[in-house]
Formats: C-alpha cells, structure tokens, sequence
C-alpha cells in the first residue's frame, strides 16, 4: 500500500517534469529548453569580465557565494547583441554537473509539449540544426527547442580555441 | 542492504575515530621509541587506545581488528601493572606498528566498502609469543590484580596514614565569612581543596557542603569548623587560612589530644562503609570522567564536520555579508539621519566580519599532522636501511586548506623516502666523506609570494648531473642538446616519467614511478615541483602548492570597473610613478627607473582589455610586484583596500575553455562583487 503511494507520487515528480518546457525569447524567436535542466532563474546581475574567453561566455557571477560562468545565448548564436535591460534574465541550468548561467532577453513561461507535437529540425546545413533538438508546436507558436548540451559543447569550443591561437600566433 | 544502510553513519565514525587513535597510537609508540622507554603515560595511553579500538571493533562486529586490538592491549596491561625492568622495546614497538598497519589496511578496506576479511593471526601469534616471553622472564609475579587507585583519597581520609598521627601538629580551625560572600559552601568547599596538599588527614562539618546547598546558611551562622592533622606547624597553617577570600573571622587552635578526631574518624568510617556501593559507582564515574578528560588533553577538543558543509557555511556567510551590505549601504537609508541606526549597522558589521574570518579560518589545516606522519616512516626505513637520519620538521604551523593538505600527503612520503634511501649515504660513507654521521632531513613549510613553499631537503649525496644525462640518453628521454641545458632543466629530468636514477629496485623506492607521480599529483591541484643540489651536499625538492581555496591577504585594486586583487606577499611597494623616470624602448615596451634599477611595466588594462579610467601614468597608481626572481610594476588606476579574501576557483567550465594566465581564481569581495586574483607568476612570464 505504502510503497503504491510512493510510486505514485514519483510518478507524478516524472510527469511533472515530462514534456514541460522553460520558453524565452532571443529577438522575434522563441525557443525552449527542458525543465529539468532549470536550476533558477535570476535577474541580470553585474558579470566579471574574465579576459582571454570567447566573446560569447560573459564573464563570471556570483549566484549566493557560488561563482558560474555566464554565457550569452545572442552572441553563442551569432545574433547581434542587445543592450541588458531589466527584462533580461540570467536562467541558471545545470547539465552533466557543470552549472552555468545563459543570458536571455526575457523569460516567457512554462510550456506543457507533448512529444507528438515536436516535429524533427529540417535537414538543413549541419550549422544550423546544431543547437535545435526538435520544433515544438504550441497552437499558433512555434518553439524551438534547445539541446542544452550541445551549447556547452566542446568541440566546437575547441576550434574556436584553435583559431583564437592561429590568430595570436599570426600576431 | 538496509541494516548497511542504517549502519553507515556509525560506520564513517568508527573510521574516522579508529583512524584518528591509530595515528596519535602511532605517534606515542615512535615518540617513546626515541627514548627507549615506554613512559607510564605511553603505556597508559597506548593501552587505553588499544581498549577503544577493541570495543568499538567488536560493536561494528569487525572481530579480525577486535581481536588483534585486545592482544596488544593484553601486553600493554601487563606492562602496566607489572612494570617490568628488561624489556625488548624495540620487538616491541615493531610488533605494536605491524598491528597498527594491519588495523590501517583492514580499515581502508572498509572504507572501500569491502569487508574487512584479513587474516591477524601471525601478528596475534607474535604479539603472543611477546607477551608470554614478558611473563617468564618473571615467573613468581602473581596474577595481575587490579589496585584500587588513588580515587579513596577524594573522601580525605588518608586510611593508611591514621595510625601515624604522632609528632604532628592537630589543628582545629573555625572559619566565618563576611555576611554578604554567598555561596559559602563552595568557598569552603575551595579550601579543603587547596588544603589538601599541606595536610595529612582533614575533617570537616558540616560535610556535605557540596551536594547541600542549604549548608550554605548553616556555615554563615556556626562557621565552618575544620580538623586537621599536619606537619606544618601554626604559622603556615595560620597563613593559609589568613589567604581565603571574604573571610571575617579565623579560629585557630591547636589540638592535644586525638578524641576529636578519632570520633570524627569513626563516623566517617561508617558512612564510608554504607556508601560502599554508591562510591563504586562514583568511582567509576570518576575514572570515565578522568578517561574522558584526558582523551581531552590528548585528542585535543575536536570536532569532526563534513567538508562539505562547511562549503555551504562559508556560501551562507558570503551572502550573509552582502545582504548586509545591501542593508546598510541602502540608497534609502543615507537619507535617514538616525544615529541609533548607523550604530548597529556598525554592529552588525563587526560581527558578520567576525563570522567571515571565522568561518574561512575553520577550512584551513595546519600541516603538522601530515609532517608527523612522516615520522613513522623515517623510523621504518631506518631500521630498515640501517640508516642514522634526523628529521627536522620546520613550519608545520603553516595552514593550508583541507583539501590541499589530501593531496600533497603521497607526494610527501614519497620524497621523504626517497631523500632516506636515495639521499642520504650510509654511516660508513658519510664518515669517509667527513660528514656528520647521522644524516640530517629537512622538512619545512612556509608561505611565500601567492604560494606555500613545502621543502624537503636533504644533506645526502645529491643529484649527479652527467649521471642524470646519461640516463635520459639511454632511455630517449633528451629532446635538446645537452649543451644547452641548464642545471635546473637537468635536475627536473627525474620528473620525467619512466626516469630513475637507481639501479636496483629497493622495497621503498627505485621502480622508476615515483617523481613523476609527484610532480603529476602536484600539477593537479595546480602546483609544481622544483629540484635543486649540489653534488655531496644537499637535495632539495620544492613543492610549490597554490593558493587556492587558501585564504589570502590581498590588496584589491581597481582598474576601471573591474577588480583585482594582489596577494599582498608578492607586493613590495606601491608609488605614484613621476613621468620623467618612465622609459619605452623602441619596442614600445614601458620601464621605470626606481633606485637605480630598471623595472618592466605592465598595464593591466591593456592585459585584461577592459577600459581604464586614464591612460596616464600620472592619474593611477603602480604596485610593485615580485614573484620569485621577477619583479615587475602593475598599472592600475587606484587601490581599493588590503583584505583577507577565500581563494575561489573559476569555474571549471571558464578553465577548460582557456589556459588563463595570470589569473589564480577569484574572490567575493565585501558587497558581493567578485574580484579576480593575480596570478603574479603567470604575469611576469608575459
């Protein structure tokens, strides 16, 4: 009986969890990331310029005595930047223990997308489909679902690392 | 699965408590060793030990350690109560140290979470054999038995010493004390205390001054009434009494005759015969309070908490203080001229700091415990290599942070063994060579710069170059013109993996894995290793361990927005430049002349490309920094203040990204902001 109830409620933290998207807004497009990666959600707050970092990781913040790095979504998808202003969010997610802030314009709401409603991203050239898991499709809206791991991905730092040095060594 | 489960907090404190007894067992062995005796305190330490380690064992149902604890608390017991004149010191610390060893492997076992399954009994055996060696040696001794100590005393009856009253002085002395003193008893109850020293037996009335506080009002009204018998004669006794506190009136009076005191005798001797039960029960209660009281004095008042709770305290207190900073230097409240106000910010501001400082100084651990620890295995190896060495531990007070002190542990030993079996000559060499036959180990630590300096220096044969060329030849390892090498770069060959210099492979070092493993574990927490010698004198191997998650004294300064913080060891002075002694060559690198000497200027605006206030040498600030033999000048606009800041890392997301030179981590500063700390190091090598 006990050990029912238990499931159930587990069940029910799973479900909670399930198909529900944090989405926010870059521009005219909004996009969506996983609610499971979603630690919190804090205002803009002054950022640490850390020097000799890809122009789009911001610098670094001081979230109650933790230090993370922030990263701005704009600039990781060569968008033209946007001053900050009060609607700005830093949304703090944690992927593979790494925790870390991205800059967005505004945050929107929690969505519930059911997995029939996401749709593939177009086969279109490799860049663009990097960041986008699938299409979600709320109603009217559009949503672009974001792979969260792949914004921290390693490999293309590398070769941004690898040009900034061929750069430095051209100098 | 769910009995594991239930067990595992008793378990991490059976550990952490069994390991902790094992090193200070440890320690007291090799201390008593060094004066070929066991002391009685050795010995009562090193058994009462032994009896915790056995029945906490027993209890975590661990028998192989339960066992092997009993028997060398066995001997121990035996050495005790029979205090035996010839003794084996050295088979015995040997065998007292194997059983420890075993006791320590069993337990990291445990900690593994595998089961503690090995097999004591060959050191049983030993110790066995040990102890019944012990016991022929004097055969008539009867069974130990078990005296009942000094505890009889506390009733102030000296029973043995009754019939021996003659030739002594018997006082009689009436004390009042002035009639606002309160708390009588206890006052009474301090001067048969100090008395007892001056005085063979003593009574007093009323008696039970310390469980009754109602005698309290008894004693202000009748006096406290003391009999005693002394050696002392009337003055000295006059004179302590005249010593005590609030006292209004003494009577003193010497006694002729025994009735008084044969009477109070009697009635004490009865009460003590009905009480016989309760004063077994005190008595234990006693000697656990005495155990506990000297496991006090020994174990020191420690208490032991999860690292990781104190990471979230000192994260708590960060925003602690900048809560409090945006309390008080609220916009709003500068316009409220309430002085009350502005002194409890002040208040409060004082304390949060108390808390901060506090909080920091709790994570730092000095070394010693890891020097010591090398002590028992310079006592191995010598016994061992038949080698006469002298450690000489210098700056074990220096604190460094916990985890650091986890990981700089193995690289220790291992140079510690390697300076006794590598370093240091035989005694017959030595002697050949004029040098003092016992070898000598040096061990210190200290701060310097941003960093702290752990030295391990020995005065063997050191390091021979052509010997260490030649082998990097043979084993491929030279990737430049030995010509071209400098000494340093020779020396740091044996960090190369796959080097070493020894022929033979000895039990504790030779198998080539050793240097290359310090200098790996070392590179991990960001440190470094640096060798020194001079052939036939001395080895020195530096480590030099980083700052971080240290706390350091910084100077924080600003350069337009941003701020940085120095460590103030590697600052030595600060000016404003005057123009005309700054130089450019036609590089366009900037110097400055100061006394005489030519110093690189850096601008860390341009460094760390962020925007200055002004660009003229005139509007901000140079700070003078050294690190090692580098000295260079910082630009900065302005300096902000000197503070004790924690050394946070980056983030390790910011780290894999970029080889960040010149920066060591950062910090929070008082209102929240964080502030990057230089690496001076990393600078000057720009």
């Amino acid at each position: 009986m006990k050990d029912e109830i238990t499931r159930e409620l587990y069940n029910e933290e799973e479900d909670t969890q399930k198909d529900k998207y944090l989405t926010f807004s870059l521009g005219s497009e909004t996009y969506g990331i996983e609610i499971r990666y979603v630690t919190e959600i804090v205002g803009i707050q002054p950022i640490t310029v850390v020097p000799e970092l890809p122009d789009y990781i911001k610098g670094i913040i001081n979230l109650r005595g933790k230090i993370i790095p922030v990263l701005d979504v704009r600039s990781r998808f060569k968008k033209s930047s946007v001053d900050y202003n009060d609607r700005t969010c830093i949304v703090v997610i944690d992927i593979k223990d790494i925790s870390i802030g991205i800059i967005v314009d505004t945050v929107e709401e929690v969505l519930s997308i059911p997995e029939d409603e996401i749709v593939p991203p177009p086969d279109m050239n490799k860049a663009g489909r990097k960041y986008i898991k699938g299409i979600g499709k709320t109603g009217s809206q559009v949503t672009l679902l974001l792979d969260c791991e792949k914004l921290l991905d390693e490999d293309e730092v590398e070769t941004i690392y690898k040009i900034d040095t061929n750069e430095e060594v051209i100098i | 699965m769910t009995n594991m489960f239930i067990n595992e907090p008793m378990l991490e404190m059976y550990i952490f408590e069994t390991t902790q007894q094992l090193e200070q067992l440890e320690q007291a062995v090799i201390a008593s060793e060094k004066t070929a005796a066991y002391s009685e305190d050795a010995i009562n330490e090193i058994f009462r030990y032994m009896h915790t380690i056995k029945g906490s064992s027993a209890m975590m149902l661990f028998n192989n350690i339960g066992t092997l604890a009993h028997s060398i608390e066995d001997i121990f017991y035996y050495l005790r109560e029979k205090n035996p004149e010839r003794m084996d010191y050295s088979t015995l610390s040997d065998l007292v140290l194997e059983g420890v060893d075993f006791i320590k492997q069993e337990i990291s076992k445990i900690k593994n979470g595998e089961s503690a399954d090995g097999d004591a009994e060959l050191i049983e055996e030993k110790l066995h054999r040990f102890l019944s060696l012990l016991e022929k040696d004097r055969p008539h001794e009867d069974v130990p038995e078990i005296k009942i100590t000094q505890e009889n005393q506390k009733y102030y009856v000296a029973t043995d010493r009754k019939n021996d009253r003659r030739g002594k002085n018997k006082f009689k002395a009436t004390i009042l004390f002035q009639d606002d003193c309160e708390m009588e008893n206890i006052r009474c109850y301090t001067i048969i205390h100090n008395l007892m020293d001056m005085v063979d037996e003593v009574y007093f009335l009323p008696e039970d001054i310390i469980e009754n506080n109602e005698t309290s009002v008894w004693i202000r009204e009748n006096g406290f009434e003391i009999y005693l018998i002394t050696v002392h004669d009337y003055d000295t006794i006059h004179q302590f009494f005249m010593q005590t506190i609030f006292l209004k009136s003494l009577e003193l009076v010497q006694l002729e005759n025994e009735d008084a005191f044969q009477q109070l005798y009697n009635a004490k001797n009865q009460a003590l015969q009905s009480q016989n039960d309760n004063i077994s029960t005190i008595e234990q209660s006693l000697q656990s309070k005495q155990n506990m009281k000297e496991t006090a004095v020994t174990g020191q008042s420690v208490i032991s908490v999860k690292v990781d709770k104190m990471d979230k305290l000192m994260d708590l207190v960060g925003e602690l203080v900048i809560s409090e900073a945006m309390v008080t230097q609220n916009p709003e409240i500068n316009n409220i001229l309430v002085e009350n106000f502005h002194k409890s910010a002040r208040q409060l501001h004082k304390i949060t700091n108390e808390v901060q400082d506090m909080v920091m100084a709790i994570r730092m651990v000095p070394l010693s415990t890891t020097f010591i620890k090398t002590q028992r295995i310079l006592r191995d190896m010598c016994k061992k290599l038949g080698k006469e060495v002298n450690l000489e531990i210098i700056g074990e007070e220096t604190e460094v942070d916990k985890n650091i002190i986890e990981n700089i542990s193995d690289p220790l030993m291992h140079l510690i063994r390697n300076a006794i079996d590598h370093g240091i000559e035989t005694s017959e060499e030595r002697r050949r060579k004029g040098k003092d036959v016992v070898g000598r180990v040096i061990l210190e630590a200290k701060n310097s710069g941003s960093d702290v300096l752990v030295i391990i220096k020995d005065d063997g044969k050191g390091l021979k170059k052509d010997k260490l060329i030649a082998k990097a030849r043979k084993n491929g390892l030279l990737n430049k013109p030995e010509s071209e090498m400098t000494d340093q770069e020779i020396y740091n060959l044996i960090l190369i993996p796959g080097f070493s210099t020894k022929e033979s492979v000895t039990e504790f070092s030779g198998r080539g894995v050793g240097m290359d493993v310090v200098a790996k574990n070392l590179g991990a927490i960001g440190g470094s290793v640096e060798v020194d010698s001079i052939e036939d004198q001395y080895t020195q191997i530096t480590l030099r361990i980083p700052l971080t998650l240290a706390i350091i004294d910084g100077m924080n300064i600003k350069v337009g927005d941003s701020r940085y913080t120095i460590p103030i060891i590697a600052i030595k002075e600060s000016f404003r430049p005057k123009v005309t002694d700054i130089l450019t060559d036609p590089d366009g690198n900037e110097m400055i002349m100061v006394r005489g000497e030519c110093y690189p200027i850096l601008r860390l605006h341009k460094y760390f490309k962020v925007s200055a206030r002004s660009n003229e040498f005139s509007d901000g600030i140079l700070i003078m920094v050294e690190h090692g033999s580098n000295t260079l000048c910082l630009f900065a606009d302005e300096l902000i203040g000197q503070q004790q800041v924690v050394v946070k890392a980056l983030p390790n997301y910011i780290k894999s990204k970029r080889k960040l030179n010149g920066l060591g981590g950062c910090t929070l500063l008082g209102d929240g902001s964080i502030s990057l700390i230089l690496d001076i190091g990393g600078l000057a090598f720009t």
